[in-house]
């Protein structure tokens, strides 16, 4: 192997990890709110309202952590409006989610109008981390990146312990299989639903503020560009595990960054279609999981998108 | 305010609506510590309702409630759990894809946070043997039998220090032998001090298990009594409210020609695993052949195979001598099947639609429903109104939605829908399940009329006597295999009850015991 396309695989690599974070925070998200047996198919308006709400509160603040925490709290807000629709009212949760969707873009839209074109006074940069970001490939694929890669390898170590090890994660499992069991054991099945679409929505914010303060900072309108649909897709083909999640993002990742590579390198593919490669993959692969059926079937949350009612 | 010293449980002038209806009408029901309590009525008597309020899932509209002489409001199943009541409801409430451990420790609130699975199944186990309800820990609850379900309930309850269990209907899904360890368990947890509610339509039950019995009819309570003072006569009265004597038409033999022949069939179930194990069997034309077993071992996978709503992986089914093995359910239905779901409701009907959407859902393509392209409403009304009054369906009109209709008039107007179209084989499931007694017999009168008149039936069932009334020969299937086929003379309920376990040699359990 030549010495360029060793390097080149390195640089693939690890941009992959970079632009699969943001997919991987709102699959994350999406994996807790579908494990409580609800729908939400808003992501990718959330995502758009995290990121201009992150942006606007670093612009007004000078400060990262307020942009976090701001996606965060607006992502939190649109992930509790279905919510209310989808557990209080008992709507249809496809209905309620896409029409979610569009209305989060369009208040994103609005939203991000006075700052189209300011750049953001600050940014997440990358830190290497000492030592371990200088092992071959394996370094600069995973250990020098920005904080909020970071955090995302954290809380995927932290989400699979608390979905299979821990009882709050069993009982929102249950939660998600058999609301009539829950309920008869003294589960609340409604604050379960409303807490972790809640908190769904908020790592949803958190995916888009990814975009607009560390990937590429700045907003701009659609910026998201279809990566909450695919978090959506991703979480099936996770079979809604945390762990299986990240596999997963980073190649659809490294799909979006391959496409950015190969026009660099000169290759005489069109470029229109390397920018379908992660949309086409993403039918591809739902298209293969779904048909071995069998874990698919078996891990799917048993009433996920089931409004429950007691008899 | 507590009546008597001995009662753990006390409800008092308990009423409650739902729209329409009035379920519970001023009940008082009273448990001991320490009794088998039989709450005996029929379906719709206000049983399950009366019980859900005592476990918490139903608020009364009027009434107090007593738990060990404390004035209680039981607001939610967290309640109920915290003062000591356990349900295991009819339908179980557990998680198919968790573990039997997950399961039971599932809502409690200790430990908080960490899961200790290794200690939780080391807790179960020890529970299990003490009481000796066989588990395993590990199991995923799908893989159990509906008997090891069950037992998972029990302990769930047992784990949670439940001193008064409610039982729904616990018996309506075991073979007869595993019913005999329930009743040995409990036993077993009355002697521990603990008080059971057996709730149960079934009069024998009552006779066999309880020490005291409590009817209730139309949401009142008809009677309060020790076992050893009423006769199970005097109890199917104050359950009916009339003397009841069953009658049914008589049957007259018949030896003719196969019409149904399944030979070496096998398929898969929902869950990839084998549902039918090479299943051999034969329905002639005038007989009923009844199906019996455990459910969930295959019978609604053979209902499925037969009706082309289920490939076979291999062997063929055929239907007087023409096959029609993986033929689409179109095919089927026209040569000459009728088919009564066990899902009466969802596959059976479209409950939204009239009842006169509802009678021509199979027969709109016929030529007399047809006027060119369109539907001949004309003589779709005019057959609908026929079933009704052949078949005294109790309906609010025959353009009323048809989930409108009470269990035992949907039944009916499925039934004769089905039979409408001059089959050459019914398949009925679980036909009266859930009816009350008066439209379970009037089923079952229609089925023996269509046996006499030369039809093939294959029932399925659950109640074994029922079984041995209609059928002229039980077939028994166990984990997707025919055990074995029993004649009228051959058959007896522990030989039957043996089958459904899975024990194939009968002569030699026989000589073990």
């Amino acid at each position: 192997m030549t010495q360029t396309t060793f390097g080149f695989i390195t640089a693939v690599l690890a941009a992959a990890v970079e632009a699969g974070t943001p997919i991987l925070y709102a699959a994350l998200g999406e994996i807790l709110t579908e494990r409580a047996g609800i729908l939400n198919l808003s992501v990718e308006g959330t995502m758009l309202v995290g990121a201009v709400s992150g942006f606007l509160a670093t612009v007004a603040t000078g400060n990262l952590a307020a942009g976090i925490l701001g996606a965060a709290i607006a992502g939190g807000i649109i992930a509790a409006i279905h919510a209310f629709l989808s557990v209080t009212l008992k709507v249809n949760q496809v209905v309620s989610g896409l029409s979610l969707s569009m209305f989060a873009t369009g208040v994103s839209g609005y939203l991000g109008k006075p700052i189209i074109g300011v750049a953001a006074p600050v940014s997440f940069k990358s830190i290497p981390i000492p030592g371990l970001s200088k092992i071959p490939v394996l370094g600069p694929m995973f250990f020098n990146h920005n904080l909020l890669v970071y955090g995302s390898y954290v809380l995927v170590a932290f989400l699979w312990y608390f979905v299979y090890k821990t009882r709050p994660g069993l009982h929102m499992r249950s939660v998600g299989e058999s609301p009539r069991t829950a309920d008869s054991l003294g589960i609340n099945v409604s604050f379960v639903q409303y807490t972790y679409t809640i908190i769904g929505g908020a790592l949803s914010g958190i995916a888009g503020a990814y975009l607009s303060l560390a990937y590429a900072p700045s907003w701009i309108e659609q910026m998201t560009a279809g990566r909450g649909w695919i978090a959506i897709a991703l979480v099936i083909f996770a079979v809604w595990n945390p762990l299986r999640a990240m596999i997963g993002a980073y190649l659809f990742g490294g799909i979006e960054a391959l496409g950015f590579r190969i026009q660099v390198v000169g290759a005489t593919i069109s470029p229109i279609v390397l920018k379908m490669m992660p949309y086409i993959f993403t039918i591809a692969v739902l298209i293969i999981t779904t048909a071995r059926s069998a874990s698919y079937k078996n891990e799917a949350p048993q009433a996920l998108g089931v409004p429950y009612e007691r008899e | 305010m507590p009546q008597e010293d001995g009662n753990i449980v006390e409800m008092h002038g308990i009423t409650k609506r739902f729209p329409g209806v009035l379920a519970n009408e001023n009940v008082t029901f009273c448990v001991r510590s320490g009794e088998i309590h039989a709450l005996l009525g029929e379906n719709g008597a206000g049983k399950s309702t009366l019980m859900n309020i005592l476990s918490g899932l139903y608020k009364p509209d009027e009434g107090e409630i007593f738990v060990k002489g404390k004035r209680i409001q039981i607001g939610s199943p967290r309640h109920a759990i915290e003062a000591g009541i356990g349900m295991v409801h009819q339908h179980f409430r557990l998680v198919e894809n968790f573990s039997v451990a997950e399961n039971i420790t599932l809502g409690m609130s200790t430990p908080r946070f960490l899961l200790d699975m290794a200690a939780i199944e080391d807790e179960v186990l020890a529970l299990s043997k003490e009481y000796g309800l066989q588990l395993d820990p590990k199991a995923q609850i799908w893989q159990l039998s509906v008997g090891e379900q069950q037992r998972v309930e029990i302990v769930k309850m047992l784990y949670r220090r439940a001193d008064v269990l409610i039982l729904d209907e616990p018996t309506a899904v075991l073979t007869p032998q595993e019913t005999r360890e329930l009743f040995a368990t409990l036993e077993r947890m009355k002697e521990t001090g603990r008080s059971i509610i057996f709730i149960t339509h079934k009069l024998e039950e009552v006779m066999q298990v309880a020490d005291r019995v409590t009817v209730l009819r139309a949401g009142r309570v008809a009677a309060t009594a020790d076992k050893t003072d009423v006769t199970s006569r005097q109890l199917a009265s104050l359950m009916v409210g009339k003397e009841y004597s069953p009658t049914l038409p008589g049957k007259t033999a018949l030896e003719t020609a196969p019409v149904l022949t399944l030979s070496d069939v096998t398929a898969y179930g929902d869950r990839g695993t084998v549902a039918l194990d090479g299943v051999s069997l034969e329905v002639k034309a005038g007989e009923i052949l009844g199906i019996a077993g455990v459910a969930g071992n295959g019978q609604r996978e053979l209902t499925e195979v037969i009706t082309g709503l289920r490939k076979t992986t291999s062997g063929t089914i055929s239907l007087l001598g023409q096959d029609i093995t993986n033929r689409t359910p179109l095919e089927v239905i026209n040569s000459g099947v009728s088919f009564v779901p066990e899902d009466r409701y969802g596959t059976g009907m479209a409950p939204n639609l009239s009842l006169v959407d509802n009678v021509i859902l199979k027969s709109y393509r016929t030529r007399i429903m047809c006027k060119g392209p369109f539907i001949n409403y004309d003589a779709a009304r005019r057959q609908t109104q026929g079933l009704v009054e052949q078949f005294q369906v109790k309906c609010a009109g025959i353009y009323s939605r048809a989930r409108l209709l009470s269990g035992g008039n949907a039944q009916k107007l499925l039934l004769g829908r089905e039979i409408s179209s001059d089959p050459k084989l019914l398949i009925a499931a679980y036909p009266t399940r859930g009816l009350d007694i008066g439209a379970a017999e009037a089923i079952r009168s229609i089925l023996i009329n269509q046996r006499n008149q030369g039809i093939a039936i294959l029932l399925i069932s659950e109640d074994l006597e029922e079984l041995m009334r209609l059928s002229d020969r039980i077939a028994i299937m166990y984990e997707g295999k025919i055990m074995g086929t029993l004649d009228r003379d051959e058959w007896d309920i522990e030989r039957i009850g043996l089958l459904m376990a899975g024990v194939r040699d009968v002569q030699h359990e026989e000589a073990l015991t």
